[in-house]
């Protein structure tokens, strides 16, 4: 029996925020029906957050009942909820967004393939680890001898899930070898341009790895060595250690009596090793109850981090200006194209221009940088930079060219007709009388857009380009908190955007000036 | 041979006959008014002379360069026409971006592929002699109509045309400007041996100004002769009325 679906499961979704924060809406208003609805009955359900978009075999839609989940987190969250005494109920959230929604009481306990690490346990009520993955390093076939370890692949492109501690892994040997971390939002895509030759390698947990190989039959082989080793547990808020405690000895009792192995079993993720690691686990505990419980605060944890994101976030918001520039750059020159063919073309080539307009502007964004990144890999295998930039640039390009259009219609006939008589080419005429003054009409939509552009350069984020607004959810997710990255991304953003619309208005009343 | 000649000129839109058989003359320095009701056909006339426009039967003749009926030729195959034929049009059509001086000499620079200095030379000189020199600096917007209509002028006279047309230029300007307009244009006209023709609902600008007018009435050129004796003494019915109106000036 083989459970993994051969579906497409990306593990995180954080670039589709709307999506996230309106689940997150549902999710807390399910939570307060819940409470509601519970206040009369003895027991009420227990309720466990997870990210079903991870996909098998922690959390995934049950393809015979999709409103059903399934994996064996789910079947987990059913043995603490059962040793409870309490029925499990499931309420879906974004991977990312597990630790601050269980904060929140949208749920009482996250679970899904969370992995174990100080600044958890900092924050949150953290159960025992309940099972022991490895971060492995997978190359292409012809790499194997090669690339075996991190330390092999200094200077080469690594791909790994953003927000992970694989993430944090390659970022500690980024400073040590010089290898280049590549940050994705889903973990089928890594693999898929590590066979592409997008990038030399890819460092996951080993159950993701495994499901990648059966997935995609091939492309990749995955180093036998481990890069290192994590847990998996299940998240609670800091508040609330007594359920933590209880959720503890149930899982105790269930690596006990066997129950743990035969779901891992029934999953296909079961190892003699993972037996000797839930007999340690057993025995710390016989030795010093509840020591895993520790959570000793890390003292001035809050600076030293802005210490060490604030340089990266810099970085990022640098890469946000530059790819601004040249996508509002190629904008602006298809744009004036597009427009130019639009007003002076033959009937083919105005037709077929407005259908180039009206596909950019009836299409999401995103599912143009998904079809020129991954859909034309086929075809031609863009940077993700180079894609970023030219997705951008030819979705403005469509807005620019609407606005170039009108502001090439405002100007008078009879001065056009007057360029005429006067003996100016038609070229002559647009560059010289026609242009110059459509630009000045266009200058405060045009300055609209760059700002706009600014904002939404943070989709490219999908495609693995680490901006500013992807940096700071990369801190956020670190540090816990928005509050701090957040501002800090914030006044980023104005910083570029408030002068550029300053000097906008500047110019503009300069030219109306003269 | 200089001058303009139109002869059968024949212009149609759909079923609607615009302008009929109509034959026009006009020799070097001579001002001819084009008189005539609103919708007579008088800017469908300056249009289809200064190629903006089709006309569907006759020819145009401007100094050897002839225009035959079909759709307006290329820009490229009109350098000959463009060079002879300058236009004034009703709203003054300045470049909003350019300054008085930059809208004289824009075409001579890119157009003729003159020296910017002896562009500028002509076009300081045109302004001088129409009394708006010290507007040079000027952007269109902080013009007057009249000095706006004065630097309109310059910009058509710059490539040194032989035919002048312009379009109702009295019809921004008050009673002594209008006179004025006509002493300039007199100057012009003679001075440099140019033929003008201007459509105009002004009888007194007609008669101080034109040596000679022209009367359409419906698309059909109804009467012509010297300006003088066909307003002193009109034959035609569509001449009296205008006559009749020129108190009361319709737009």
């Amino acid at each position: 029996m083989n459970p993994i679906p051969t579906t497409h499961s990306p593990r995180l979704g954080r670039s589709r925020r709307l999506a996230v924060s309106s689940i997150l809406f549902i999710a807390a208003l399910l939570g307060v029906c819940v409470r509601a609805s519970a206040q009369s009955a003895a027991k009420p359900p227990l309720r466990w957050g997870g990210d079903a978009e991870g996909g098998a075999p922690f959390v995934e839609a049950d393809p015979a009942d999709p409103s059903k989940v399934r994996g064996f987190d789910v079947e987990i969250a059913e043995m603490i909820a059962r040793g409870l005494g309490r029925e499990p109920r499931f309420i879906q959230v974004a991977w990312a967004s597990i630790e601050q929604s269980v904060e929140r009481g949208d749920f009482e306990v996250g679970m899904s393939g969370l992995e174990d690490r100080p600044e958890l346990r900092a924050r949150h009520s953290v159960s025992i680890p309940y099972y022991e993955f490895h971060e492995v390093v997978a190359v292409r076939p012809g790499d194997r001898n090669r690339y075996r370890r991190l330390s092999d692949l200094a200077g080469k492109r690594v791909a790994t899930l953003g927000a992970t501690m694989a993430y944090q892994m390659l970022l500690d040997e980024q400073g040590r070898s010089g290898l280049v971390p590549i940050s994705y939002d889903d973990d089928v895509h890594p693999y898929s341009d590590l066979a592409a030759g997008r990038v030399d390698a890819v460092l996951l947990d080993n159950i993701i790895a495994e499901r990648s190989l059966r997935r995609m039959g091939g492309g990749f082989v995955i180093q036998p060595e481990p890069a290192a080793t994590g847990h998996y547990v299940a998240v609670f808020a800091k508040a609330n250690a007594a359920l933590r405690d209880s959720a503890n000895q149930i899982l105790r009792a269930r690596m006990r009596d066997g129950s743990l192995e035969r779901t891992f079993r029934r999953w296909g993720v079961w190892s003699p090793a993972q037996g000797e690691y839930f007999q340690r686990v057993l025995a710390a505990a016989a030795q010093s109850p509840e020591r895993e419980a520790q959570t000793a605060a890390v003292p001035g944890a809050g600076e030293r981090s802005l210490r060490t994101y604030l340089p990266a976030l810099l970085r990022a918001a640098v890469i946000t200006l530059i790819l601004s520039c040249l996508a509002m750059a190629l904008a602006v020159s298809v744009g004036i194209a597009v427009a130019a063919g639009r007003v002076y073309g033959p009937p083919v080539v105005r037709a077929a221009l407005t259908v180039y307009v009206e596909v950019m502007r009836g299409t999401p964004v995103l599912l143009q940088l998904f079809v020129i990144y991954y859909g034309l890999s086929g075809v031609v295998r863009l940077p993700a930079f180079a894609a970023a930039v030219l997705g951008l640039g030819l979705n403005y390009a469509a807005y620019e060219s609407e606005i170039y259009r009108a502001a090439l219609q405002a100007i008078p006939r009879s001065q056009l007709e007057a360029g005429r008589t006067l003996g100016l080419s038609e070229w002559q005429i647009l560059r010289l009388v026609r242009g110059p003054q459509a630009l000045r009409l266009a200058l405060a939509p045009m300055t609209n857009d760059f700002v706009a552009l600014l904002k939404d350069s943070s989709l490219v984020s999908v495609i693995t380009v680490v901006e500013l607004t992807k940096q700071t959810a990369i801190y956020a997710t670190n540090v816990g908190s928005w509050v701090v990255p957040g501002m800090l991304c914030s006044a980023l953003y104005l910083a570029f955007s408030l002068p550029l619309s300053r000097f906008a208005r500047r110019l503009e009343q300069k030219w109306s000036a003269a | 041979m200089s001058g303009l000649h139109v002869s059968d000129l024949r212009v149609v839109r759909g079923a609607r006959e615009i302008l009929r058989d109509i034959d026009l003359d006009l020799g070097p320095g001579e001002i001819c008014a084009l008189m005539g009701a609103s919708g007579a056909g008088k800017s469908t006339v300056l249009r289809s002379v200064a190629a903006l426009q089709a006309f569907d039967g006759g020819t145009i003749d401007v100094g050897g360069f002839t225009l035959h009926p079909g759709p307006v030729p290329r820009q490229s195959r009109l350098r000959e026409l463009r060079s002879r034929v300058g236009m004034v049009f009703q709203a003054h059509s300045l470049f909003e971006h350019l300054t008085a001086l930059e809208n004289v000499t824009l075409a001579p620079v890119h157009a003729l592929r003159w020296p910017r200095e002896k562009a500028r030379e002509v076009a300081m000189k045109l302004l001088e002699e129409l009394g708006v020199a010290h507007r040079a600096a000027a952007y269109p917007r902080e013009l007057s109509g009249g000095e706006a209509q004065r630097v309109a002028i310059a910009r058509a006279l710059a490539p040194d045309p032989v035919l002048l047309l312009m379009d109702e230029p009295t019809s921004a300007l008050d009673p002594a400007r209008r006179g004025a307009l006509g002493d300039t244009l007199g100057e012009l006209a003679r001075g440099g041996g140019r033929g003008m023709l201007i459509s105009t609902h002004d009888v007194e600008f007609a008669r101080a100004a034109c040596d000679r007018v022209v009367i359409l009435s419906q698309g059909v050129l109804v009467e012509e002769g010297p300006a003088r004796e066909v307003l002193a003494n009109p034959k035609h019915p569509a001449t009296r009325e205008l006559l009749q109106h020129r108190d009361s000036p319709a737009a």
